[in-house]
């Protein structure tokens, strides 16, 4: 079973400079969009962001990526929105 | 479309040559009449949008090629929208895009060139 926390918990592990926020979409745990804004995307392309939050966060998920709406941004980026 | 192949050792080479060979391709799950997942439906409608032709393979069709596009790409999830023989991401990445603009002009200038 997934949870905010665990997710939460697994993209802080990859990224422990980033600002996480993970938001259960449907109420029931099984769609939670997750937001990350990290220095580390600096100068990278969506895809090779998304390759890195699914790099951390397959393992403690077991897989369930599926579940996952990705949001990525520098916090430059961040701060133009 | 069907990505067609002679044998399980050719499933990659026929992935990217589909690839290769169409300006906008999406492998989804469904068909643009019958789309089985969401977030297939979700990247057809934007492409719909903007009014340009794409080619759709349904994933759902052979499991083979469900699981070698996702090799090919090392992607986990469908759908998988390739724009000019080019990656572009699933869809949360093609929705950014379309948020920000930016898919129009790439969808254009693929179908274009």
């Amino acid at each position: 079973m997934l949870s905010e926390e665990l997710i939460e918990k697994a993209v802080r592990n990859g990224f422990p400079d980033a600002r996480v926020e993970v938001r259960d979409l449907t109420g029931s745990k099984d769609h939670f969009e997750v937001m990350v804004v990290s220095q580390q995307f600096h100068g990278k392309s969506l895809v090779e962001r998304h390759r890195m939050v699914y790099g951390v966060v397959w393992p403690a998920t077991g897989g369930q990526i599926h579940a996952l709406a990705l949001k990525t941004q520098t916090p430059d980026e961040s701060q133009k929105e | 479309m069907k990505v067609n192949y002679s044998n399980e050792g050719d499933v990659q080479k026929a992935i990217a040559e589909a690839i290769q060979g169409n300006n906008i391709l999406l492998f989804i799950k469904g068909t643009p009449q019958m789309p089985q997942c969401g977030f297939s439906k979700g990247v057809m409608d934007m492409f719909n949008y903007l009014q340009v032709p794409y080619e759709t393979v349904d994933v759902l069709a052979d499991p083979l090629i469900r699981e070698g596009v996702k090799q090919f790409t090392q992607w986990p999830t469908i759908p998988q929208i390739f724009l000019k023989g080019q990656f572009v991401g699933g869809f949360d990445i093609c929705r950014e895009l379309f948020e920000k603009g930016e898919l129009e002009p790439m969808a254009k200038s693929a179908v274009t060139a």
